[in-house]
C-alpha cells in the first residue's frame, strides 16, 4: 500500500531534492519509519528519542496528527502525509 | 555593521541572512544573530535621540545595514500612567499603558510588517502574503499598498467584520479560508513553497519578529531609559512576548539600561489556551487547541513560540494566566472606563489578566507595571455590544428632564 509523504523544502537535501516519498505504512510512524530506511539522514532531523522533535508537524489529509492519535494515527492509501516546520505564524 | 547572520534557536545552526525561517538541521526556528561589540552606548543613545519619531530611531537593532524607506512608519506609541486603573484594581504599583493600538493600521503588527516589508523590498520581493487573525492582514496589506507591492492576505473566513473590511480596502486580495488560524497558516507555510512571495510570518518571520524588539526600547526610552519591573503582554504566537524579553535584555547587555530584567506575566483567552495550559502544567511543548474564544486575534491553537514563552515565564519568575469572554469584556469596558483607551479584544484579554494579578495579590507596592494593549476596540465591535444601554428620548427638555435627575441644573 503506497502513502504519499509531502517533504518540505528544509529537508529535501535528504531526500536526494525528492518533494514526494511514496512508502508503505498503516499508521503515521510506520510510515515515517519506511521514509528514514529510504532517506537515512531524515530520522534525526525530524525525530529525537523516537519522538517527533517539538518544531515538526505532521498532518493526514491536512489535519494535526496530535488532534488525532499522533504516531498511532491510520493512514491509507489515498492519504497524503504531510511534514511541515511549525515555527510559522503569529 | 552589526546584524551579522540567521542562527537556529535550538541547536545553534547559523544561516545566510535570506528568505529562510526554519533551521535543516532540527527544524527549530531561526532568529537574526546581531553582534553589538563594536557599538558605543553613548552614541547609539544619541543616534536614538535624534533619529525618526517612529521605530527606525531603533535601527542599530534591527536585520538592515542602514534605515530603511517606509513611507507608513510605524511606532512612539502613548505611554500613559493609568493612576485610575491601579486604584480601581486596589494596587499601590504604578501602572503604565502602551497604546500600541495608536499605530498606522491600529495594532502592534505595523511594527513587525513595517520591518517585513523593508526586508522583502530588500530581497527584490514584488509579492508580499501573510496568514492572519485580523490585525496582520490590517497591516500587510497597507504596508504593501505604501510600498507598491502586491499583497495576498489569508485570514479565517469567519473573522471580525470589520477586519476583513479594514483589509480588502487597501486593494490586497484577500483570501477568507474555511478554517481555523492554524488551517491558515498550515496552507501559507505550503504555499510559501511554490510562490515566490515574501510571507511576512512564514519565510520572512525570523526579520518580521524582530519587529517587536521596539515594543521594548520604546518602552524603556520613555521611562527615562529604565526597564519596568513587570509586563503584562497578551500571547498568540508567543513572538511578541519572546521578543520584548529579548529587547530588554539587548539594551541591558549593552548597558544603555540598568537593573535587571522584569517580570513576564503572559495573557491569553481561555478558549485558546495552548500556552497558559503548558505553563500550568509544566510543559515544555503546547498541546494544540481547537480556538473558542471571542478574542479571535489571539485564537492560534497552535502557537510557534508557544515553548519559549513558557520559558520566558518561568525564567522571568513572572506566569501566564487565562480569562474568559466575560472577563475579556469586562477587561475592555475596564480599560475604556478609566484610561479612555477603547481596545479590542485582545487588550480585553490582557486587562483581564491584569485584574486576575491584581486579585491574588501578585503585584507588590510600588513596582512599576506596563501593560502592553495591542489593538483597538474599533476592530472588534461586537464584544462590546449590550454592555451599555443608550438613554432614547424625545428632542424636548421634558423628555430629557424626566430620563435624568435635575441635580446639575444651572440656577
Amino acid at each position: 500500500m503506497a502513502v504519499t509523504v509531502k517533504i518540505p523544502t528544509q529537508l529535501r537535501a535528504a531526500t536526494g531534492g525528492d518533494a514526494e516519498v511514496e512508502v508503505a505504512g498503516a499508521t503515521v510512524g510506520e510510515v515515517l519509519d519506511a521514509v528514514f530506511d529510504a532517506h537515512g539522514d531524515l530520522r534525526e532531523r525530524i525525530t529525537q528519542d523516537g519522538d517527533l522533535r517539538r518544531f515538526v508537524n505532521v498532518y493526514v489529509g491536512g489535519e494535526d496528527i496530535r488532534f488525532q492519535q499522533g504516531l498511532d494515527t491510520a493512514v491509507s492509501e489515498s492519504d497524503e502525509v504531510t511534514i511541515l516546520p511549525a515555527v510559522a505564524g503569529g | 555593521m552589526s546584524v551579522e547572520s540567521l542562527k537556529c534557536k535550538e541547536c545553534g545552526e547559523t544561516y545566510e541572512l535570506g528568505a529562510n525561517y526554519a533551521c535543516e538541521r532540527c527544524f527549530g526556528p531561526l532568529e537574526v544573530g546581531y553582534d553589538h561589540s563594536g557599538l558605543d552606548p553613548a552614541e547609539v543613545k544619541r543616534r536614538i535621540q535624534a533619529g525618526s519619531q517612529g521605530i527606525w530611531r531603533y535601527a542599530d537593532f534591527l536585520p538592515f545595514t542602514g534605515r530603511p524607506q517606509d513611507p507608513l512608519e510605524p511606532g512612539l506609541t502613548p505611554l500613559v500612567r493609568a493612576d485610575r486603573l491601579a486604584e480601581r484594581l486596589g494596587l499601590e504599583a504604578e501602572v503604565w499603558i502602551k497604546n500600541d493600538a495608536a499605530n498606522p493600521t491600529h495594532s502592534f503588527k505595523d511594527r513587525v510588517v513595517a520591518v517585513a516589508v523593508a526586508k522583502a523590498q530588500e530581497l527584490g520581493y514584488k509579492t508580499v502574503a501573510c496568514a492572519s487573525t485580523g490585525n496582520l492582514a490590517n497591516a500587510v496589506a497597507a504596508h504593501a499598498a505604501a510600498a507598491g507591492l502586491d499583497s495576498y492576505v489569508l485570514v479565517p473566513a469567519n473573522l471580525e467584520e470589520q477586519k476583513l473590511l479594514a483589509t480588502g480596502i487597501y486593494g490586497t486580495n484577500l483570501v477568507g479560508v474555511r478554517g481555523n488560524y492554524d488551517d491558515v497558516n498550515r496552507l501559507c507555510t505550503q504555499l510559501a513553497e511554490t510562490r515566490p512571495w515574501a510571507f511576512v510570518n512564514v519565510n520572512l518571520r525570523p526579520y518580521y519578529a524582530e519587529g517587536s524588539k521596539t515594543l521594548a526600547y520604546e518602552t524603556a526610552e520613555q521611562l527615562g531609559w529604565e526597564v519596568p519591573d513587570r509586563v503584562v503582554c497578551p500571547i498568540a504566537s508567543g513572538s511578541l512576548f519572546t521578543k520584548v524579553a529579548r529587547g530588554f535584555q539587548e539594551w541591558t547587555d549593552l548597558g544603555l539600561v540598568a537593573g535587571g530584567q522584569p517580570i513576564f506575566n503572559g495573557a491569553q483567552a481561555q478558549g485558546c489556551s495552548p500556552v497558559a495550559t503548558a505553563f500550568a502544567e509544566g510543559w515544555d511543548v503546547c498541546k494544540p487547541q481547537k480556538p473558542e474564544t471571542i478574542a479571535k486575534s489571539l485564537a492560534i491553537g497552535d502557537p510557534a513560540d508557544g515553548p519559549y514563552a513558557v520559558e520566558q515565564a518561568r525564567r522571568s519568575g513572572g506566569a501566564i494566566d487565562s480569562v474568559d469572554d466575560e472577563e475579556i469584556r469586562a477587561g475592555i469596558r475596564l480599560l475604556a472606563e478609566t484610561t479612555g483607551i477603547f481596545t479590542e479584544t485582545a487588550g480585553g484579554v490582557t486587562v483581564g489578566v491584569l485584574s486576575k494579578l491584581a486579585e491574588r495579590g501578585a503585584i507588590g507596592a510600588g513596582e512599576r507595571v506596563v501593560v502592553y494593549i495591542t489593538g483597538e476596540g474599533l476592530k472588534t465591535l461586537d464584544a462590546t455590544r449590550d454592555s451599555f444601554q443608550m438613554h432614547e428620548i424625545d428632542p424636548d427638555l421634558d423628555s430629557f428632564e424626566s430620563e435624568f435627575d435635575q441635580q446639575e441644573v444651572v440656577a
